[in-house]
């Protein structure tokens, strides 16, 4: 069995703390990882801005190219991991094990990882909007039109304190090595795999391994990392959002909301979006804050919840390696029956409808773990409760809203996909502050343009655009 | 007779590794025999004290009327003491606190020390001179080198009606030493916890830090400490933001306790905020376990070789740990089993025939300096381990 080690400042720690990772479903042990504590944390970083001079030392376009590089290895070689290695075959394995991800679905994910990696060059050109790289690195340079230009690096490092569940977010940190920003991870426990891997393979690739904490470990270390590094982004619960809703130095993601919007000139022709809205609320086994949540309509509402329901209701619980496994378990049961608890209260609302009811029981309870297999329900009204849920497995609600309601009744969206061709609409859809990233047309919500800024730019999120003014000295007077 | 302060040999550093593979270190039979020959002399003259009509207190003599047995005749030795029942902590809640002095010792000047208190009636004991004898045992221990004599005192922990803080007062004193002391209110930190009100709980430690780093920079020539390792951690980070360590400021010998060690904590706080073992950093810190009930346990030499085990010794024969079977608390465990903590304290102030602590851990074997059991990877135990604010300064 793997021990795998915290990295300080990529050295391993060899701690005498350990957890082991345990197999969902046979409760067999997958690795040891070793556990720090949150005083590490702080005592190492004192040193945080080493980390920082180790990637400006490297030229940016070569970082780039060590991305790439990353990218490849990521994807195809086997890489050192802990005492040992892991090929690729692990990888997936391992990840499926522990988070209960069909290994398709970890594939899939680790294909959207590398995507970005080995795209670094165009996501900074698009985040940066065409800023010439080198401005980040030396911190101040000339825009064109005679115009100088500084960005501020807020801080050495990136803290990231990493969700257990949906190995697809590790994407939103990566940009991080490229801007010469070093990386200080807090991985979760159930998914240490992706952080592991993506910086054994930045290391691999030859970026300076002085650049990368990863601590596994506790709460308090989780908050070491919030309190201490100077920009941070934390995956967590809508209350964890709400905690730290306002705070500059906090860049926090949690439940997305997303949403379908089917305007009124297109909606007697739903069925031409089935398949976009099946893609959107059960890809990734519904995990993902990209995944649709509610899909909103004046009318044919109960059509669009009966359809949906015929298409995502007999999706049943296969094996995780099973190619046709659509459904992700539980790793802890207790989620899933409290998440089933909360649905029965929604459900005993007036005005909303259970439309998977005819395809079979929901909850799936197992020895280890359990599942719970898709869900639509129909509210025949914006005020009914479950308008506003989101739950982690495919499940959307169905809900009738007129259009002139729709925009103030949706509440906050990740990603609204808006269905329409009505100008207007679309006019203050653009002018809503509460969608993030707004799809005007057949856009599937769970399909990101990664050229395009998730949740607030990266680069907005670590530099900070400042004046810098420069005058030449004059004529040094000669030594006497 | 008990109330005497027994005389424990200091700990070396320089003592042969401890690893469970080398038993070099561990007590002979002979030792171990020796021992135990004290300690049943010890319970039966303790029994003897706490249940004669002339000396015992009026708690235990109204007990004894309820016992089975007859204590002065059938208590011979420490084995027989597990015919008492019990003890029962909540019997200390409440007055008259002066049910508990023996009558033996009546009019001689006492304290009340109390444990909990956060909500309702605390626990109270009642004390006259062991905490002193306790800790002049422990004072033994410690290796001059790095606690000298004479040296001031930090007392960076829980003050209050608490015994540790006059208890490390009376120790520094008996080392020669002022010792030096902090405001710190732990019933308010639990409050704060459980409100769930941490900035104030990070401002209160914050408080406190300052006060620590206010006292050991004003010139008093501090070398020594006790800390909990909650307010360790945080005191080698004050100090670190002001570019000093603990080092820095003068401090060579440190006695910890008062909450949970584990061997990776300890780890960090010897090679990380001490800055590596006494030979190589010049600070020794030795972690301790006790509580008002028992008095204090001393550890073995904390080594590397040892992966940083702490392992535990009761101040025996006036108090003794047992690792007891979690459903049969008068089965003791295998060596290297794990059970759950039980203590029994025997002093002429103070009797208390196997209480069950809130802690579990491994039974480890009789030291050489120490030769009776121990305990090792104390932690609380899973039956409470839910439900407990534990490590709360």
């Amino acid at each position: 069995m793997l021990t795998i080690h915290p990295l300080r400042w990529g050295k391993p720690y060899k701690s005498l703390d350990t957890y082991d990772v345990i197999h969902f479903d046979t409760g067999e042990a997958i690795a040891k990882i070793g556990q720090v504590n949150g005083g590490m944390v702080q005592m190492d970083m004192r040193k945080a801005q080493n980390a920082r001079n180790a990637l400006r030392a490297i030229p940016t376009d070569e970082l780039i190219k060590m991305c790439e590089k990353a990218a490849h290895l990521f994807e195809h070689e086997t890489l050192p991991l802990g005492d040992g290695t892991q090929s690729v075959a692990e990888f997936v394995h391992h990840q499926s094990a522990s988070t209960g991800l069909p290994e398709h679905m970890c594939r899939s994910n680790m294909k959207k990882n590398c995507f970005v990696l080995s795209n670094m060059g165009k996501i900074l050109d698009a985040l940066t909007r065409g800023l010439d790289l080198e401005i980040l690195r030396r911190g101040y340079g000339e825009e064109g039109r005679n115009v100088t230009v500084s960005m501020q690096c807020q801080s050495p490092v990136l803290g990231a304190v990493l969700p257990n569940n949906s190995p697809g977010v590790h994407t939103l940190w990566l940009p991080a090595v490229p801007l010469q920003v070093g990386l200080v991870l807090k991985p979760g426990s159930q998914e240490p795999w992706t952080p592991y891997r993506m910086i054994n393979a930045f290391i691999a690739a030859g970026i300076p391994a002085e650049a990368f904490c990863m601590y596994p470990g506790g709460h308090d270390v989780g908050g070491t990392i919030m309190s201490k590094c100077d920009k941070s982004m934390i995956f967590g619960s809508a209350q964890t959002v709400q905690q730290y809703s306002g705070n500059p130095r906090v860049q926090a993601h949690g439940p997305g909301f997303s949403k379908i919007l089917l305007g009124d000139d297109i909606v007697d022709h739903w069925e031409d979006y089935l398949d976009l809205m099946v893609e959107s609320v059960a890809s990734n086994s519904g995990r993902g804050c990209i995944n649709c949540s509610g899909i909103w309509a004046s009318r044919h509402t109960r059509e669009i919840a009966e359809a949906l329901a015929a298409r995502i209701g007999p999706i049943d619980a296969l094996s995780p390696i099973d190619e046709k496994s659509e459904l992700a378990a539980f790793t802890n049961p207790q989620m899933a029956t409290g998440t089933w608890s909360m649905i029965q209260q929604d459900l005993s609302e007036a005005g909303v409808q259970d439309m998977t009811a005819s395809y079979g029981t929901r909850l799936i309870e197992r020895e280890r773990c359990a599942y719970l297999r898709p869900m639509v329900v129909h509210a025949d009204s914006p005020a009914r409760g479950v308008a506003a849920k989101e739950y982690m497995f495919p499940f959307a609600s169905v809900v009738k809203c007129d259009q002139k309601d729709m925009i103030k009744s949706i509440g906050q969206t990740l990603i609204g996909t808006a269905i329409t061709a009505d100008e207007k609409w679309i006019d203050e859809l653009t002018n809503a502050v509460n969608i993030d990233r707004l799809n005007i047309g057949p856009v599937p919500t769970n399909r990101l343009n990664w050229l395009q800024p998730h949740e607030g730019n990266l680069i907005d999120f670590l530099f900070r655009s400042r004046a810098y003014q420069i005058a030449p000295l004059r004529a040094p007077v000669a030594a006497t | 007779m008990p109330g005497n302060s027994p005389t424990l040999p200091p700990i070396t550093i320089t003592d042969q590794p401890m690893t469970a593979a080398d038993p070099k270190w561990l007590a002979s039979d002979s030792q171990i025999a020796e021992a135990k020959k004290i300690l049943d002399q010890h319970a039966y003259e303790t029994v003897q004290w706490h249940f004669h009509d002339s000396t015992g207190s009026p708690f235990w003599l109204a007990k004894k009327a309820e016992l089975k047995f007859d204590p002065l005749t059938e208590i011979k030795g420490f084995d027989d003491i597990k015919k008492f029942p019990e003890f029962e902590d909540e019997w200390l809640r409440g007055g008259p606190v002066e049910r508990w002095i023996p009558k033996g010792l009546r009019g001689k000047p006492t304290y009340v020390f109390e444990t909990g208190g956060t909500t309702g009636i605390p626990k109270s004991r009642v004390v006259i001179d062991d905490f002193r004898i306790d800790y002049e045992t422990f004072s033994h221990t410690l290796p001059d080198e790095y606690f000298p004599k004479g040296a001031n005192w930090l007392m960076l922990g829980p003050s209050g009606p608490r015994r540790l803080r006059l208890a490390v007062e009376h120790l520094c004193q008996y080392r020669g030493g002022i010792c030096f002391c902090i405001d710190l209110d732990p019933r308010w930190v639990i409050k704060l916890i459980k409100k769930g009100w941490m900035e104030h709980l990070e401002e209160y430690k914050k408080h406190c830090i300052d006060q620590a780093i206010t006292i050991l920079t004003a010139n008093h020539d501090i070398k020594c400490m006790f800390a909990t390792p909650k307010l360790l951690e945080s005191l080698a980070m004050g100090l670190a933001e002001k570019g000093l360590s603990i080092k820095d400021v003068g401090i060579t010998g440190i006695f910890s306790g008062g909450t949970e060690f584990t061997p990776q904590w300890t780890r960090f706080c010897v090679e990380e905020l001490l800055e590596g073992l006494p030979q190589e950093s010049g600070v020794y810190m030795t972690p301790t376990y006790g509580n008002t009930l028992m008095g204090l346990a001393c550890s073995r030499p904390i080594t590397d070789e040892d992966d940083y085990t702490i392992a535990y010794y009761a101040p025996q024969p006036r108090a003794v740990v047992e690792i007891v079977d979690f459903d049969d608390i008068n089965k003791v465990v295998g060596y290297g089993e794990t059970g759950r903590v039980k203590l029994y304290t025997m002093t002429k102030e103070f009797f208390v025939p196997g209480f069950m602590e809130r802690d579990e851990g491994e039974r480890e074997r009789p030291f050489q300096k120490y030769p009776w059991d121990g305990v090792s990877g104390v932690r609380p135990y899973r039956g409470f381990a839910s439900s407990t604010t534990v490590g709360v300064y």
